[in-house]
C-alpha cells in the first residue's frame, strides 16, 4: 500500500508540470495581443506599451512562464488583467458556487442513473429497460446549454416557478439558493446520470450472475431482497470514485451551463478569460480546477484499492 | 420444491463476431441505434438528391416562415429552406463526430498501445501528458484549441479530437497491460517477431472492441461538443450549416420562429442518443462478462 | 413565554419593516463591466454603472446639449487655448470629503497623469491645470482643442475622492468614491454590483430610488427572460428580433434611441498587401460595391426595420449632419457598368472579416448575397472578436465589419479614423488635405464653421476613405411598467436622477 501510494504521488509532480505547460502555451497561442483587448476602444499606442511592460507581455515565452511558476509556488496566482483583482481572491470567492452547483448536480445524477440502472438490468430487454435508458440519456444527447435556456423558457419565462438566471448563496438564504441553482444542477446532472446508470447497470448485472446471489436464491430468500441487497451493495460502493472521476466532466459541462444561467462560478471566469485574453485568470483557474481533479483522482484510486485488495499488486 | 433443469452447454462453431452480432442484434434498443445511424449517413451522403431546396439559398420574402406544405421544416431567419438545412448539417455535424473521433483514435490508440508495450519512460511521459490533458476541463481545451486554430469546422474537429485523445491513449494503455502476458503473445515474441508485428498483428485486433465502443460513444460526445462550440461562433461558419450553428441562431427566435429550433434540436438528440445507445449495445455484445 | 415569543415577531417585524419600504431597481447588463475606477475603465457597460456613482463635470441631454453636473459653466478665451470652469459649490464625495478646485484638479491630473490611465489621450492637449479660487479652475491648453468640453462630459470629466483615490492608489477601483447620486457597496465579478442612495448628494430631490442592483448576462435570450419573469426591471440592448416580444406583453414596454456611434465597414485602403485589391485601388470598383448595398434592405431583413441606415459617421439626427451628401440608393445596373467600365475581371474575391456575434453574421451573410449580384464574391471570415482587432490592426483583412460606439463631439466619431496617424485608422487612409481640415475642426470654434470644415473634407472621406458607413444603431430597452422616468439618451447610458418604481 504504501508503495502504491508513493509511486502515484511521485506521479503527481510531472504530471502537474505538464499541466501547467499545457495551460500557460494554450493560453500564449492564443491569437491576439492581449493588450489590445484591454486598451479599450482608443487603443492609444502609450498605453499599449505601458500594459505590455505590466503584465511581462513583451518578454520571452519561457521568462513568463518561469515568472508565474514561481508566482504559483508562493501562492501568488497573478491578476486579472481586466477587473484588476488578485485570481487566488476570485478562485476562492467562486470556488464555492461551482462546488454548490456540482454537488447537486451530483446527487441529481445518483437519483436518476441508480434507479434507472437498476431498473434496466432487472429487467433487461424488456419495455422497462428501454425506458430506463432512454431516461438516463437523454440528458447526455442534447447540448446541455440548449436544455438549459428550453428550461429557462418553461420554467421561468411561461410558468414562473423559478428565476431565469442569477445566484444566491445559501447563507444569504437557502430556499432561494435552491430556486437559483437547480435548473442548471438539473441539466449538468442529467449528463452524469448516464455514466451511473451504465456503471449500476453492469455492475448489477455482473452480481446478479455471481454465485453467493445464486446461494441466496437456493436458499429461496425472496429475489427482490436478493438483487436489492446484495447486487445493489456491490454497485454501489465505488460510486462515490465515480464521483470523483466525474468531477471533470462536471466542471466541463459546467462551463456553458453558467453562461447561460449566469450562475458567477468557474465555468463563466474561465470562458469570459479566454474570450477576453485574461491570460493570468484562465490560468491560474485551470491549475487549480486541474490540480482538484488529480488530487481526486487520487483519492479515488487510492480508495479502489482499499475496497479490492486485488488490485494493489 | 421444484426440479431445476440443467442448461445444455451451448456448443457453437459461430466465430466470436457472430456470437457478438448476435448479441447486438438482440437488445432492441442498439438496433435501433443502428438503424438511426445509418439513415443519418446516408441523408448526409445523399444530401444533394434529397434535399429540396438550396440549402444557402436566401430568400428575403420567405423569412421566418412556419412549416407548410412546400417547406415541411420552415424557414430560417434568411429565408432559407429548414428541412434542406437540416439535411446538409448532417454531413457537417456527422463529420464532426467521426472525423475528430478517427483523429483520437488514430493518434491515441498508437500511443496508448506504445505507452503500454514498452513501458518504462517512455510510458511515463506518455502517460503524464496524457494525465496532464484529461485533468484540464475538455471544453476547455477544445475551445482554447479552437481559438487559435480559428473558427471553422475542420479546425473545430481538430481541437476536438485532440481533446479527446488522451481517453483513447489511457484506453489503449490499459489494454496493451491487460493482454501483455497472455499466452498468445508471449508466444509470439519467443518465435522472434518484431514488437511493431506483435502490435499490429496479435495485439491491436484483441483491443479492438473496448476501442470501438469508446468510440462510438465519443462520436456521440464529439457531436455535442461541435454544437458547443458552434454556440460560441467557433465551429462550422455562415452560411454552411450544422446542427450547432443552425441551434445558436435559434435560440434568439424561440419564441418567434421555435421551428428553427425545434428541428435541428431534434436532429441532434435522436442521432446522439442512436450513437450512445448502439455503443451501449456494442458493449454489451463484445464484452463476454455483462450478459 | 407568550410575551417572549410577541416581542421576538415585534422584534423581527421591526427589522423587517424597513426592508418592504426599500425599493430596489434591478438593471440587467449585456456585460460585465471592468475596473470601476473612472480613469482605468475602458468598457461602454461600466459607463453605465458610473452614470449612477461618478458624477461629472457636465453632463448632456438627450439633445446633446451641454447641462451643467459639477461645474456650472464654461468660457473659452479668444485664441482658445484657457478654458475657464466654474464648479458647483456645497458638493460632497461619497466619504464626506467636499468637492472643490482642488479635487477637481487632481481628478483631472489623475486621469492625465495615472500609470495606465485610458484617458489620457482623450484630453492630452491639456498642459496645466491652475485653481483660481474654491470654486474656478482654469484649463491651460497646448492648442485649441474644441472637443474638449464633450469630453468631460464623459469619463474624463469624472471627479474622484482625492482623499480615497490616495489612499487606495490602484485599487480604487474596487471601492470607487466619487460624488454621484448612489454610492458604491458591493461588487461580486461576475454576478453584480450594488448600489445604494447617497444621502448627500446635491441634488437629492431627484433620487427616489433606494438601491440599484446591475446584473451582467451575457446572453441576450436569458436576459429578456429575466425581465419578463419579473426577476429584472430595465435591460440593455434588446435584440430587434426580440422588439416584438417586448410589445406583445402587457407588463413591458420598449425604449428607443438613436445611438452617437456607428456600424460600418472598415476597408483595407492601404495596410499591408491585402490592400492590394481592385475595391482598394479602384475608385469605379468602390463606388461600384457602395451601389450593390441596399442599406434598407439589410436593415429590415436583418433588424425589421429598426435601425437608421446611413452613410455618415453622424445619424441625421445630429447638427452636424450633412444633408449635402445623401445615402446613395441600390443600382445593380450601374454598379456592374462600373466594373465593367474598370475592366476588373469577375468575380472580385475579398476577404471579408466579421467578428463573432449573431447580429454581425446575419448582416455579412446579407451583404454577401447582395454584391454577389453585381459580381463581387465576399468570403465571409468569422473570426472571434479579440482576434479580429489584431488581424485589423495588421492590415490582414480586406473588408472589416466594424462598429464605433460614438462620441458625443463628431470629432471622436472622424479624427481618429480618417487622419494619417489616427490610431484607429486600420485600412490606413491617409490624404494630407484631408489632415489639415480635421485639425481645422478642432479648433474652429462655432458648430457653423465646423460644419463647414467637414462639409469640404466629406467627398474625400466618404469616396476613398477607410470606413463605409452602413446604418447606425438604435438603442433598444425594456422595462417594466412599473418604472417611471426612463429615458433613451443617445449616448445610451442609463441615467438614475428621476426614475421611480410604482
Amino acid at each position: 500500500m504504501a508503495a502504491f501510494l508513493s509511486r502515484r504521488l511521485a506521479q503527481l509532480v510531472p504530471t502537474l508540470f505538464f499541466v501547467s505547460v499545457i495551460i500557460f502555451l494554450l493560453q500564449q497561442l492564443l491569437p491576439g495581443d492581449p493588450a489590445l483587448v484591454m486598451a479599450g476602444e482608443e487603443r492609444d499606442p502609450a498605453v499599449l506599451e505601458q500594459i505590455r511592460k505590466q503584465y511581462r507581455l513583451d518578454q520571452p515565452l519561457p521568462m513568463q512562464y518561469l515568472h508565474w511558476i514561481k508566482g504559483v509556488v508562493t501562492g501568488d496566482l497573478g491578476e486579472s488583467m481586466r477587473i484588476k483583482r488578485p485570481v487566488s481572491d476570485l478562485v476562492l470567492e467562486k470556488l464555492p458556487v461551482t462546488l454548490q452547483l456540482a454537488s447537486m448536480a451530483f446527487v441529481i445524477a445518483l437519483l436518476i442513473g441508480i434507479p434507472a440502472g437498476v431498473i434496466s438490468a432487472v429487467k433487461k430487454d424488456t419495455a422497462w429497460d428501454v425506458g430506463a435508458n432512454l431516461f438516463a440519456l437523454w440528458g447526455l444527447s442534447t447540448p446541455n446549454f440548449w436544455l438549459g435556456i428550453l428550461f429557462i423558457f418553461l420554467f421561468s419565462v411561461t410558468l414562473g416557478w423559478l428565476p431565469a438566471s442569477g445566484f444566491v448563496s445559501p447563507t444569504e438564504d437557502l430556499w432561494r439558493s435552491i430556486a437559483t441553482t437547480i435548473m442548471p444542477a438539473f441539466v449538468l446532472g442529467n449528463a452524469i446520470a448516464a455514466v451511473l446508470m451504465r456503471h449500476t447497470r453492469s455492475a448489477m448485472l455482473q452480481a446478479m450472475s455471481a454465485d453467493y446471489v445464486r446461494t441466496a436464491r437456493a436458499k429461496g430468500a425472496r429475489e427482490q431482497t436478493v438483487v436489492l441487497k446484495h447486487a445493489l451493495r456491490n454497485a454501489l460502493t465505488p460510486v462515490i470514485t465515480l464521483g470523483a472521476l466525474e468531477f471533470g466532466t462536471l466542471l466541463s459541462g459546467a462551463v456553458l451551463t453558467e453562461q447561460v444561467f449566469s450562475i458567477p462560478g468557474f465555468g463563466k471566469l474561465i470562458v469570459d478569460a479566454v474570450f477576453n485574453r485574461d491570460y493570468a485568470v484562465v490560468q491560474g483557474v485551470v491549475l487549480v480546477t486541474a490540480t482538484t481533479y488529480i488530487v481526486l483522482n487520487l483519492v479515488a484510486d487510492v480508495a479502489y484499492v482499499l475496497v479490492n485488495p486485488r488490485l494493489r499488486g | 420444491m421444484s426440479a431445476v433443469a440443467l442448461d445444455a452447454p451451448r456448443v457453437s462453431a459461430d466465430s466470436p463476431a457472430r456470437r457478438a452480432l448476435r448479441r447486438l442484434w438482440q437488445r432492441r434498443t442498439a438496433v435501433w441505434g443502428l438503424g438511426v445511424v445509418a439513415a443519418m449517413i446516408l441523408f448526409a451522403v445523399a444530401a444533394p438528391l434529397v434535399a429540396p431546396f438550396d440549402p444557402v439559398q436566401t430568400s428575403w420574402s420567405l423569412v421566418r416562415k412556419a412549416p407548410s406544405a412546400s417547406h415541411w421544416f420552415g424557414t430560417d431567419e434568411v429565408g432559407r429552406d429548414l428541412l434542406s438545412r437540416v439535411i446538409w448539417g448532417a454531413r457537417a455535424s456527422l463529420a464532426a463526430g467521426v472525423i475528430s473521433v478517427s483523429i483520437a483514435v488514430g493518434i491515441g490508440v498508437p500511443l496508448g498501445m506504445l505507452a503500454g508495450y514498452v513501458g518504462g519512460l517512455v510510458d511515463g511521459l506518455i502517460s503524464r501528458i496524457a494525465d496532464a490533458m484529461l485533468a484540464c476541463p475538455f471544453l476547455i481545451l477544445a475551445i482554447a484549441l479552437a481559438a487559435f486554430l480559428g473558427p471553422s469546422l475542420g479546425n473545430a474537429m481538430i481541437a476536438i479530437g485532440i481533446a479527446a485523445t488522451p481517453v483513447f491513449v489511457r484506453l489503449a494503455r490499459g489494454q496493451v497491460l491487460a493482454v501483455k502476458a497472455e499466452d498468445y503473445v508471449e508466444a509470439a515474441r519467443a518465435v522472434g517477431n518484431p514488437p511493431l508485428r506483435i502490435l499490429v498483428r496479435h495485439i491491436l485486433p484483441n483491443i479492438l472492441p473496448p476501442v470501438i465502443v469508446q468510440a462510438t460513444l465519443a462520436i456521440a460526445a464529439a457531436i455535442i461538443a461541435e454544437a458547443a462550440l458552434s454556440f460560441l461562433g467557433l465551429g462550422q461558419q455562415p452560411p454552411a450549416p450544422s446542427w450547432g450553428s443552425m441551434l445558436n441562431i435559434a435560440q434568439r427566435f424561440l419564441t418567434q420562429a421555435p421551428w428553427m429550433a425545434v428541428f435541428p434540436g431534434l436532429a441532434i438528440f435522436v442521432t446522439v442518443l442512436a450513437f450512445n445507445l448502439l455503443g451501449d449495445g456494442l458493449r454489451d455484445a463484445l464484452d463476454p462478462r455483462s450478459r | 413565554m407568550r410575551t417572549k415569543l410577541l416581542g421576538a415577531a415585534a422584534g423581527a417585524l421591526l427589522v423587517a419593516l424597513p426592508a418592504f419600504a426599500q425599493t430596489t431597481l434591478r438593471i440587467g447588463l449585456a456585460e460585465d463591466p471592468d475596473v470601476l475606477d473612472p480613469t482605468l475603465a475602458r468598457t461602454y457597460v461600466g459607463r453605465i454603472v458610473f452614470a449612477s456613482i461618478c458624477d461629472k463635470l457636465f453632463d448632456i441631454d438627450e439633445k446633446l446639449a451641454l447641462v451643467p453636473q459639477l461645474a456650472l459653466s464654461h468660457q473659452t478665451s479668444a485664441d482658445g487655448k484657457t478654458v475657464t470652469l466654474k464648479l458647483r459649490e456645497g458638493v460632497k464625495f461619497h466619504d464626506g470629503e467636499p468637492f472643490d478646485a482642488e479635487a477637481a484638479k487632481f481628478s483631472l491630473e489623475r486621469h492625465l497623469t495615472m500609470q495606465g490611465s485610458f484617458r489620457r489621450v482623450e484630453i492630452a492637449q491639456v498642459e496645466n491645470i491652475e485653481v483660481v479660487d474654491k470654486a474656478t479652475i482654469r484649463l491651460h491648453l497646448k492648442a485649441p482643442f474644441a472637443p474638449l468640453i464633450a469630453q468631460l462630459t464623459d469619463r474624463a470629466g469624472m471627479m474622484v475622492s482625492p482623499k480615497a483615490a490616495k489612499a487606495a492608489g490602484d485599487k480604487f477601483g474596487t471601492k470607487p468614491v466619487c460624488a454621484g447620486p448612489y454610492k458604491f457597496v458591493e461588487r461580486i465579478a461576475q454576478d453584480r454590483i450594488v448600489v445604494e442612495r447617497f444621502a448627500d448628494y446635491w441634488d437629492k430631490g431627484k433620487v427616489a430610488i433606494d438601491r440599484i442592483v446591475y446584473q451582467p448576462i451575457q446572453d441576450s435570450t436569458v436576459r429578456l427572460a429575466n425581465l419578463k419573469s419579473g426577476g429584472l426591471d430595465l435591460i440593455e440592448r434588446v435584440l430587434a428580433t426580440d422588439i416584438g416580444e417586448v410589445k406583445k406583453d402587457p407588463k413591458l414596454t420598449l425604449a428607443m434611441g438613436t445611438e452617437l456611434g456607428y456600424q460600418g465597414l472598415t476597408i483595407n485602403v492601404a495596410n499591408g498587401e491585402k490592400a492590394n485589391n481592385p475595391l482598394a485601388k479602384n475608385p469605379q470598383v468602390r463606388q461600384a460595391f457602395e451601389l450593390a448595398l441596399d442599406r434598407d434592405a439589410i436593415n429590415q431583413v436583418v433588424f425589421n426595420g429598426i435601425n437608421q441606415p446611413n452613410n455618415q459617421w453622424i445619424s441625421a439626427k445630429n447638427p452636424y449632419y450633412m444633408a449635402k451628401f445623401p445615402m446613395p440608393k441600390r443600382d445593380v445596373a450601374k454598379a456592374k457598368a462600373l466594373i465593367k467600365e474598370a475592366g476588373v475581371a469577375t468575380p472580385i474575391v475579398l476577404d471579408f472579416m466579421v467578428p463573432n456575434n449573431p447580429e454581425s453574421r446575419s448582416v455579412a451573410e446579407v451583404m454577401q448575397s447582395m454584391t454577389a449580384e453585381a459580381g463581387f464574391d465576399l468570403k465571409i471570415r468569422v473570426v472571434e472578436f479579440a482576434t479580429s482587432l489584431n488581424e485589423g490592426e495588421k492590415g490582414n483583412f480586406q473588408l472589416y465589419f466594424l462598429a464605433w460606439s460614438g462620441r458625443t463631439d463628431p470629432d471622436g466619431n472622424i479624427f481618429s479614423f480618417a487622419t494619417c496617424k489616427g490610431p484607429l485608422n486600420m485600412g490606413r487612409f491617409c490624404d494630407p488635405k484631408v489632415d489639415e481640415l480635421l485639425d481645422k475642426a478642432r479648433t474652429v470654434g462655432t458648430l457653423a464653421e465646423r460644419k463647414a470644415v467637414y462639409e469640404a473634407a466629406a467627398p474625400a472621406i466618404l469616396a476613398n476613405g477607410s470606413v463605409m458607413y452602413l446604418y447606425h444603431r438604435t438603442l433598444l430597452f425594456a422595462q417594466t411598467n412599473r418604472l417611471e422616468g426612463f429615458r433613451v439618451y443617445p449616448d445610451g447610458l442609463i441615467r438614475v436622477t428621476g426614475l421611480r418604481l410604482k
